[in-house]
């Protein structure tokens, strides 16, 4: 044991423990009501954790939300990083969940196409 | 490597392991393999979180959700709602007893709002079984620090800087302690870790194994390293089987990562640790007769000097500190001892851990920066009384210390201000009286205990606290005189100053602190053959009051002998010769008529 491996095995378990990170650097927001699940929410949610998986991607939390309102877009995803506006995206599916991850979060170049809008992030409570 | 996005963190401690945590466990399990999220969603058991009185208790990340008193029939509505759709399951969330409203996420809620965790900084956060989670939580890196870069007398010089003292009740500063047993000369040195742990009430060095062994492995080693020791010993009670399971699973991984055993960090260091089981006698908590115990002998007491830094476990240079202390070791060495000493008072440092229970709202386990006020405790953090009663006294220092009354609420809990008003820190049991609880009745307590718990090897010790107690049996049961309190004080005065160790000097504490604050009450029972909490069993007089009484004869039904007798709607009385003080009256009757 060195110090470089004790290093090693922190990074390697707090990539496992970034569900517990307070504040994440991403978070994905994923509408899971009725309307969202029927869309295929789930399968968008399983498409963002292999993505990150595949891509070995740190410091994102992958979260649910109940309804959106905006049922004819569903499934929708929120993309919320800090000192950023909340980008919402609609009809994800789980190749255009991919691409967003792709894309938005490890490019830093948001996706129009898909675009609901965008917001000001909530304020700090 | 897995990834999942949620965490469901769950606590099987000790507390929440009783009220079923387990069971809850492998309920969510189950229900999120048949609901198909064995892949996203992993249940993790942690250790004490410290709101014991709302267990199980279990937090779900991402969202931080805090839900309590959870269990197993539960599992599948969080498993439907919450974890499949995001919901979170509003009755199950934590409901703020002042605002009647529900809080979800936990650091809102005011249990927690006030803490500052040091010690039980990973309790309730990682999984205590994997040594990685640790890892990740910078375990082990304040060793490899000091191993790499300091100069053992560097590290003493940290710590004795940092102010931190003991925390197992005496407060002797620690960086003094770890120097004295450097500097003893010796071929061979021994680190032990207190974990005897033995006053009624508190457990928070059990919940420091339970939640996070490492942090004690971790620090024992630094001492180790700093005193020039290469084996540890860790004394723990066998009636703690969660914190000895934990504890030796935690050893086995050390080892095998390396961060224990031989040449530790390729610096040439070598350190194991070993556990000893104690059988559960208090007085094993004492230093001299821990050792004794760790020998093989019976555990008895013996003089000091020579101090175990000098000459201690089989005659060689001896480091004790207690569980707390060292779990406030890394965290000193990582953030610097000037971040230490920032927190509490100008003599005592850092935070302490409380273990609260008795009459208060929220029993549990809390961290606060010393020299927060008993007040803040008690009714911040406690959520107050129950049932709008009256608080009364707090006791801290379990068996060896004092109580603290009303009038002291305001004091900052620090070593020297509860020794000042005779009571003492102790390892931070902190049981909370109210109107309901008799002062005599409680020293009774306390010093039945102690009676039981000596050793018997001094005779002031093991004769003197019986005499006591017969003192006290005679009051609560009404024959007692005026004489009796100088006997209690004469006798006090003699076992504290006649005793070898700390259980017979202290023992008498907590008579002499109730007779201090509470003479009043001795008298009651003395002079007016009356125990005002109503506790006293043998001084009940059970009576009717005629300007409550609504004459409907209830009370009369009730009584197994036929005490009561009188006619409806026109009165009823207690005859005292016939009445056995069973309490049925005073329990059916619904106008309170009945006095005690």
């Amino acid at each position: 044991m060195n110090l470089d491996e004790l290093k090693r095995i922190k990074e390697e378990t707090l990539r496992t423990m970034t569900p517990r990170d307070e504040q994440p650097e991403t978070k994905i927001v994923i509408g899971m009501g009725t309307c969202g699940i029927t869309a295929g929410a789930r399968q968008t949610l399983a498409a963002a954790l292999e993505e990150i998986r595949v891509r070995n991607l740190t410091g994102i939390t992958v979260a649910q939300a109940g309804c959106m309102g905006l049922c004819q877009r569903e499934p929708l995803v929120d993309i919320v990083r800090p000192g950023s506006q909340i980008y919402r995206y609609g009809d994800v599916t789980p190749d255009r969940m991919k691409q967003i991850i792709h894309q938005h979060i490890v490019n830093d170049r948001p996706v129009y196409d898909w675009l609901v809008g965008t917001r000001n992030s909530a304020p700090e409570r | 490597m897995e990834l999942f996005r949620s965490h469901i963190l769950i606590c099987q401690g000790t507390a929440c392991g009783s009220s079923g945590s387990e069971a809850v466990q492998k309920a969510l399990v189950k229900e999120i393999k048949a609901a198909g999220l064995e892949k996203e969603v992993q249940v993790i058991h942690t250790g004490c979180f410290g709101f014991c009185a709302q267990g199980p208790v279990m937090v779900v990340y991402p969202e931080g959700t805090f839900y309590c008193k959870v269990t197993g029939e539960d599992a599948k509505e969080i498993v439907a709602q919450h974890l499949l759709k995001g919901r979170r399951v509003e009755r199950l969330l934590f409901k703020d007893p002042a605002e009647e409203k529900r809080v979800d996420e936990f650091d809102q809620i005011e249990f927690f709002r006030h803490q500052k965790r040091v010690a039980l900084r990973n309790c309730g956060q990682i999984n205590p079984d994997n040594i990685n989670e640790y890892i990740a939580s910078d375990g082990y890196f304040a060793l490899a620090k000091v191993l790499t870069e300091m100069k053992p007398e560097e590290v003493i010089s940290m710590v004795k800087e940092s102010g931190l003292r003991g925390r197992g009740g005496g407060g002797f500063p620690t960086g003094m302690k770890w120097e004295f047993a450097a500097k003893a000369q010796g071929d061979k040195k021994y680190v032990i870790c207190n974990a005897d742990e033995g006053d009624p009430g508190a457990f928070m060095d059990r919940s420091i194994l339970e939640g996070d062994p490492h942090a004690v492995l971790e620090a024992m080693a630094i001492a180790g390293y700093a005193i020039g020791s290469d084996q540890g010993y860790i004394y723990v009670r066998a009636e703690y089987p969660i914190a000895v399971e934990r504890l030796s699973g935690a050893i086995t991984q050390a080892r095998k990562v390396g961060v224990l055993g031989k040449n530790i960090f390729n610096t040439g260091f070598n350190f194991d640790i070993d556990l000893r089981l104690g059988a559960g006698a208090f007085v094993c908590g004492e230093e001299t007769a821990l050792m004794t115990s760790i020998e093989g002998h019976r555990g008895e007491p013996h003089t000091r000097p020579p101090y175990p830094a000098i000459s201690g476990l089989w005659g060689k240079p001896t480091l004790i500190n207690n569980v707390e202390t060292f779990a406030n070791v890394a965290q000193i060495i990582l953030k610097g001892w000037q971040w230490f000493a920032s927190m509490g008072t100008e003599k005592s440092k850092g935070t302490k851990v409380f273990a609260i229970a008795g009459k208060i709202n929220n029993t549990g386990l809390i961290e606060v920066p010393m020299g927060t006020t008993l007040r803040t405790v008690i009714f911040d953090i406690g959520g107050g009384i129950p049932k709008g009663r009256e608080f009364k006294a707090a006791q801290t220092g379990g068996p060896s210390g004092g109580c603290i009354p009303t009038q002291h609420l305001d004091i900052p809990i620090e070593y020297d201000s509860l020794l000042e008003i005779g009571s003492m820190m102790g390892s931070g049991g902190l049981i909370v009286m109210d109107e309901s609880d008799c002062m005599v009745d409680i020293a009774k307590f306390f010093l039945d205990f102690t009676k039981d718990e000596s050793c018997g090897k001094c005779t002031p010790c093991r004769i003197g606290t019986k005499r006591m107690l017969e003192i006290l049996q005679k009051i609560t049961a009404g024959e007692g005189e005026e004489l009796d309190l100088e006997k209690l004080e004469g006798l006090a005065e003699n076992i504290k100053t006649s005793s070898l160790c700390g259980l017979g000097q202290s023992a008498p504490n907590p008579v002499l602190s109730t007779l201090h604050f509470f003479r009043d009450e001795y008298f009651s029972h003395i002079v007016e053959k009356r125990c005002p909490a109503g506790v006293c069993e043998k001084l009940k007089k059970y009576r009717i009051i005629p300007e409550e009484c609504k004459a409907c004869g209830v009370c009369a039904k009730a009584c197994p002998v036929d005490a009561i007798t009188g006619k409806v709607k026109e009165g009823f009385a207690i005859d005292p010769e016939k009445c056995i003080k069973c309490g049925a009256c005073l329990e059916k009757c619904k106008f309170r008529a009945i006095g005690r």
